[in-house]
């Protein structure tokens, strides 16, 4: 449908899509590193905590709120559920579900004091990620958790392929996660009609309301989802530290916001695509993964991270403004 | 035609105010009903317990085809085929047109969205009452015009038998409302009841039947609409008579404050001359996207031109901003009061100075807390604005108090030309008196003044002169005292 | 003396219709009573201890770098904005004035030992206004939403620091800065006379002149304040040099008070100063705000954090303490409106 590819090539999508492959291009060119699967599995390994927190963080944005406390609950989530697998044995199902769970249960807190207490969301946030932070670390004394169960720790390894050099790939644990996870959210945005609430909601709180749409239970759902992408994620993340660390995730809750919004969803709610905030990951993670490839001291990688971020929210704007004068007619 | 719904002993309080007594509406199928009244004459609670938003007292029945209520609840109002459009169209700009259509009916429960079923929806809806638009744009990317053809297919979607509109004509162009109200004839011969809820009438009653008019929570009567013109309706709402003394003032040995010669700017207006003179009432009149508010903007420095001059007081003026009109004397009322002209979140004493901040300013650039509060104090009695407390949010002033605060807070740059832009949108015919005194009274003082409006008896019985404007060019100029609402009507409808 | 009768008023009453007076708005009652029965139930269960000049004296210490920070954030929430890039820009202006003052001060006497002080702190405040300025231009003339500018700010701003430092620390100041962070005058510690340095000229500027009128006026409504003939994007611009301005002033006493400088000091300072400012009665949305509540909010957060270190707490007790006296807040005249208490 040629109308559709027009609709495409203005959006915010395709233009990210443009910028990736030109890095792409010139970064297989210019390093031997890059374009390898062994780089490519490893990227995808390493930046799956991150991109599954941004496809939940993605749907609270499209409800219209924020949350910024999901690091704290991924902490406590990962803390008790790993505490537990330690004592009792446990098995894979068993460990995702009770982090689900404790996920759950801490967005259902934001959630009710969101709506019930109608605070705005930031606000709320802030508050539970100090509040869930400041418990945990003062109740486990801030201590480690260095053994995981053996089972854990192994972790999971399927189509496994060895190549010529003896390096072994598979679809490893973060991966898979990741990909449920986005396909998940995916189904959930665009294929259940609570996704379309969620978008119906973003776009028009008062509007939702008087079509009689529940948004208490709409954002119960949106914080509960939250919730558990923060429980998948904190056991990825567990199982690829080989370790658990009540303090170390706190404070990647503004890099996550920064793919997402990278990926073109907007803070003002009802905008925003999994396939953007792949895209707004990906951007991320192959301009951090080049600069390292390309020798620039890692020292400066945030530096960089930080100027592309500036600039294109700053061409994002500027687009958008000369479209609004094009289309203004008054 | 037979009785749609029926409402009889209808009564509501809210805390000590009567917001309705024991009124009594029927409307038929098939029939435009206008409901109007002033702010706070209960037209918008009649529209809430239709609408089941709120439940009327103990007494009151609602009786929709022969099926008897004490109240509704807003599903079984919207089972009833009762369907509110309100004035901000409650649209999901986000979304496609497909799905703002079918949202009503196939986003509820939990399910798998059926795509195919909500464009089915969409595609039915329009083809009901012949619209025709693009099913996959989204709603942000329509004018506002389809916006609420989009709004009126998601009634129709909904199996509508009652459309209730709820100022539907105010921000569209004459084109478009003789579009609406074209559509609002076949949902007519659909048997479809349609209720305007409007201040601007002289459009509505075109198509009407009859007109029920609400005073202070009563029902003062319900009317063929036939019968009815702005004016006696506008008595009938205040429960006052009008009289409009006009008289022919010679102005031509006043001296020429302003003047443009063929001004222009592509795309707003094309060769705009006149000229103005100390303590005249220029009127401007033209249909929305006649150029009218452009022109304003361009006079205050906000929209400069891109041909042709400004002259002020013989002195060529090239505008690069409004704080530059200002410090020369210009002033502007924006149309849009609640958004544009006042910062509704903050005090009366901080709307009232903000465009003086650094004329109070006194030692080291601060401002003296008692210049401040006798500036304030002086216009809130200088313009009988009806305030408890200065520091309190303008919002929680009245319509016409708060337009005070705005010419308040222009009259305080002492202006040599001042252009109101539709002064009198959203403030009750009542207090509109109010507003026009003050108007003339700095006109007597040698202000001169553009008043623009789409009102014709508002320019008509307020302005020494009229001058039409029409797709960014004037039309006409005529004399106030020399003319007639019928004559003015032709010329801006031509 | 007249013979009308007094209303009953007890010691309590009598320091609230102070507080009150000073003050004169809900929230900050609101604080004020919050503040006198946290100090009433500490000094229950600490005792005297609570009450010596010691810990007087450490919580005045302690609360200027989060206060100055607090301010920082305030200004830009007050208009409706947001600025995440504080944290960082202090520590850059830190690292550049500590560079500065490392390199040219040793072997320097008199005149050239005061100049390459001024000289470094100057520096520093130049640094700050280039952050603020782009933060400004973005938001104000490019019309990019608050947070996504400063996020963005924040992170390239940190990454300067970290790339010309490689994540070291720079220590070993002088003296003269040392004092500033630790030193006391007639008793009162050096920081917080720096802080009222800053405070008193910026509730001057809120409240008295017409820059403070129209930030309180964006905040609500920029379209607004701008027909009125403001020029706002002007003042957002001079809304987030100010506020990149007060974080130099932060980062320099910080590095006064640790000696040293760093790329990544006091990161998770960030989100308690906004929790700070909304504690203070600043409006999240924009448009209200004053100093002396953010003062109030700052000095009931001091008081519990040394409190709970009196008691041996952990300090992660105070961050969720913190936490929730944010929401108990936030919340109170929401519920009272739920309750129908208030119309």
């Amino acid at each position: 449908m040629p109308e559709n590819f027009a609709r495409f090539r203005r959006s915010h999508e395709f233009w990210l899509l443009s910028v990736i492959l030109i890095l792409v291009v010139g970064l297989s060119v210019m390093t031997e590193g890059f374009l390898t699967l062994q780089n490519l599995f490893d990227l995808l390994t390493s930046y799956a905590f991150l991109g599954i927190l941004a496809s939940g963080l993605l749907v609270v944005l499209i409800s219209g709120g924020i949350d910024i406390s999901f690091t704290a609950t991924a902490s406590i989530a990962q803390y008790i559920t790993m505490l537990l697998a330690n004592k009792y044995g446990l098995n894979w199902f068993i460990v995702f579900a009770m982090a689900s769970v404790v996920g759950i249960g801490l967005g259902a807190i934001n959630a009710v004091l969101i709506d019930r207490l109608n605070i705005s969301s930031i606000i709320v946030s802030i508050a539970t990620l100090n509040i869930f932070y400041g418990l945990l670390v003062f109740i486990t004394g801030g201590k480690y958790i260095y053994s995981l169960p053996p089972w854990f720790s192994h972790g999971i390894y399927w189509f496994e392929y060895v190549d010529a050099d003896e390096i072994s790939y598979g679809i490893n644990l973060q991966i898979l996660a990741l990909a449920v996870m986005f396909t998940l959210t995916w189904l959930i945005l665009n294929r259940t009609n609570i996704g379309r609430q969620i978008y119906v909601l973003g776009g028009n709180r008062e509007a939702a309301q008087r079509l009689g749409f529940n948004v208490f239970r709409l954002n119960i759902l949106v914080y509960c989802y939250m919730g558990l992408t923060a429980g998948v994620a904190s056991l990825i993340q567990a199982q690829l530290a080989q370790s658990v660390a009540p303090t170390v995730l706190v404070g990647k809750e503004l890099d996550v916001l920064a793919a997402v919004v990278l990926g073109g969803a907007s803070l003002a709610g009802g905008v925003g695509t999994v396939f953007g905030t792949i895209l707004g990951l990906t951007l991320l993670a192959v301009m951090q993964n080049g600069l390292i490839l390309l020798g620039v001291s890692s020292y400066y990688s945030q530096f960089f991270v930080g100027l592309v971020i500036l600039l294109s929210v700053s061409a994002t704007a500027l687009s958008a403004r000369r479209k609004r004068k094009g289309v203004m007619t008054e | 035609m037979p009785t749609f719904l029926e409402l009889t002993h209808i009564s509501k309080r809210f805390g000590g105010v009567q917001a309705l007594a024991d009124v009594d509406l029927t409307l038929e199928s098939g029939e435009v009903h206008c409901l109007v009244g002033e702010n706070g004459s209960g037209k918008s609670t009649l529209i809430k317990i239709i609408s089941g938003v709120q439940p009327p007292e103990a007494g009151g029945k609602i009786i929709i085809e022969s099926r008897e209520y004490s109240h509704l609840n807003p599903v079984e109002s919207t089972r009833a085929g009762i369907q509110v459009i309100y004035q901000d169209l409650s649209l999901f700009p986000n979304l496609t047109v497909a799905e703002n259509i079918g949202v009503g009916q196939h986003l509820g429960g939990f399910h798998s969205v059926d795509w195919n079923a909500i464009r089915a929806t969409a595609k039915r809806a329009m083809e009901r009452i012949g619209v025709n638009l693009d099913l996959d744009v989204k709603v942000e990317d329509l004018s506002i015009a389809n916006r609420q053809l989009v709004a009126i297919c998601r009634a129709m979607a909904a199996d509508a038998k009652l459309v209730i509109m709820d100022e539907p004509t105010a921000s569209l162009t004459r084109h478009e409302v003789d579009a609406l109200l074209a559509l609002v004839r076949e949902l007519k011969k659909k048997g479809i009841c349609i209720v305007f809820v409007s201040h601007r009438l002289d459009e509505v009653l075109e198509v009407a039947e009859r007109v029920t008019v609400l005073r202070d929570g009563k029902k003062v009567g319900t009317y063929d609409a036939k019968e009815m013109n702005d004016h006696k309706l506008a008595v009938l709402m205040t429960g006052k008579e009008f009289h409009y003394d006009l008289a022919g003032i010679d102005l031509s040995a006043r001296k020429t404050v302003l003047s443009t010669r063929h001004l222009s700017r592509k795309g707003d207006y094309k060769d705009i001359s006149f000229d103005l003179r100390e303590g005249e009432i220029l009127g401007i009149t033209g249909l929305l996207g006649s150029g009218r508010t452009e022109l304003a903007l361009s006079l205050f420095g906000m929209n400069p031109p891109d041909g042709g001059e400004i002259h002020l007081n013989g002195k060529r003026l090239a505008l690069t901003s409004n704080r530059e009109a200002i410090d020369n004397g210009i002033a502007y009322v924006s149309e849009d009061r609640l958004t544009l002209g006042l910062v509704l979140e903050q005090s009366i004493a901080s709307n009232t100075i903000v465009t003086i901040l650094d004329k109070l300013k006194g030692f080291m650039g601060l401002i003296p807390q008692a210049a401040r509060q006798s500036t304030v104090d002086r216009w809130v009695k200088d313009l009988s604005i009806k305030v408890s407390n200065t520091n309190n949010p303008v919002k929680t002033l009245s319509g016409g108090n708060q337009q005070r605060v705005v010419l308040a807070k222009w009259m305080a740059t002492a202006p040599r030309v001042l252009i109101l832009d539709s002064p009198t949108v959203g403030v009750d015919i009542s207090a509109k008196d109010g507003i026009y005194e003050i108007v003339r009274g700095l006109a007597a003082k040698g202000v001169a003044v553009i008043l623009i409006s789409d009102e014709i008896p508002e320019v008509l019985y307020h302005s020494h002169r009229i001058l039409i404007m029409r797709n960014g060019r004037i039309t006409g100029e005529f004399e106030a005292h020399k003319s007639s609402e019928d004559v003015l009507r032709v010329a801006v409808n031509a | 003396m007249s013979n009308a009768p007094h209303p009953p008023r007890g010691p309590d009453a009598a320091l609230m219709s102070l507080i009150g007076s000073l003050t004169g708005d809900v929230t900050n009652r609101r604080l004020a009573i919050l503040l006198v029965a946290l100090v009433a139930v500490f000094g229950l269960i600490i005792g005297e201890g609570f009450f010596t000049k010691a810990t007087v004296q450490s919580m005045a210490f302690q609360l200027p770098e989060l206060g100055i920070l607090s301010l920082a954030m305030m200004i830009t929430l007050i208009s409706g904005g947001l600025n995440l890039s504080i944290i960082s820009t202090a520590n850059l202006c830190a690292l550049a004035m500590a560079y500065i003052m490392t390199k040219m001060l040793p072997g320097t006497e008199g005149f050239a030992f005061v100049g390459w002080q001024i000289v470094a702190i100057a520096v520093g405040l130049l640094i700050a206004s280039i952050i603020g300025l782009v933060n400004g231009f973005i938001i104000a003339y490019l019309g990019v939403s608050p947070i996504l500018t400063t996020l963005g700010t924040m992170t390239m701003v940190k990454g300067i620091g970290i790339g010309m430092t490689r994540g070291n620390v720079i220590s070993g100041l002088p003296d003269s800065i040392v004092f500033l962070g630790n030193g006391t005058v007639v008793g009162i510690p050096t920081a917080m006379l720096v802080f009222a340095v800053v405070a008193i000229p910026m509730a001057i500027a809120l409240g008295r002149t017409p820059f403070g009128a129209a930030t309180y006026m964006i905040g609500s409504n920029e379209k607004a304040t701008q027909f009125s003939g403001i020029d706002t994007k002007r003042v957002i611009l001079r809304i987030y040099v100010i506020s990149s301005l007060l974080a130099a002033v932060a980062g320099l006493v910080m590095m006064a008070r640790f000696n040293s400088a760093n790329a990544s000091y006091a990161e998770s300072y960030l989100l308690v100063t906004i929790l700070a400012a909304v504690l203070g009665g600043v409006d999240p949305m924009g448009g209200f705000g004053k100093i002396a509540g953010v003062i109030l909010s700052l000095v009931i957060l001091q008081v519990i954090s040394s409190a709970f270190n009196l008691l041996n707490f952990s300090q992660f007790l105070t961050l969720a303490i913190w936490g929730a006296i944010l929401v108990g807040v936030t919340a109170v005249p929401n519920i009272r409106k739920r309750l129908g208490l208030i119309d």
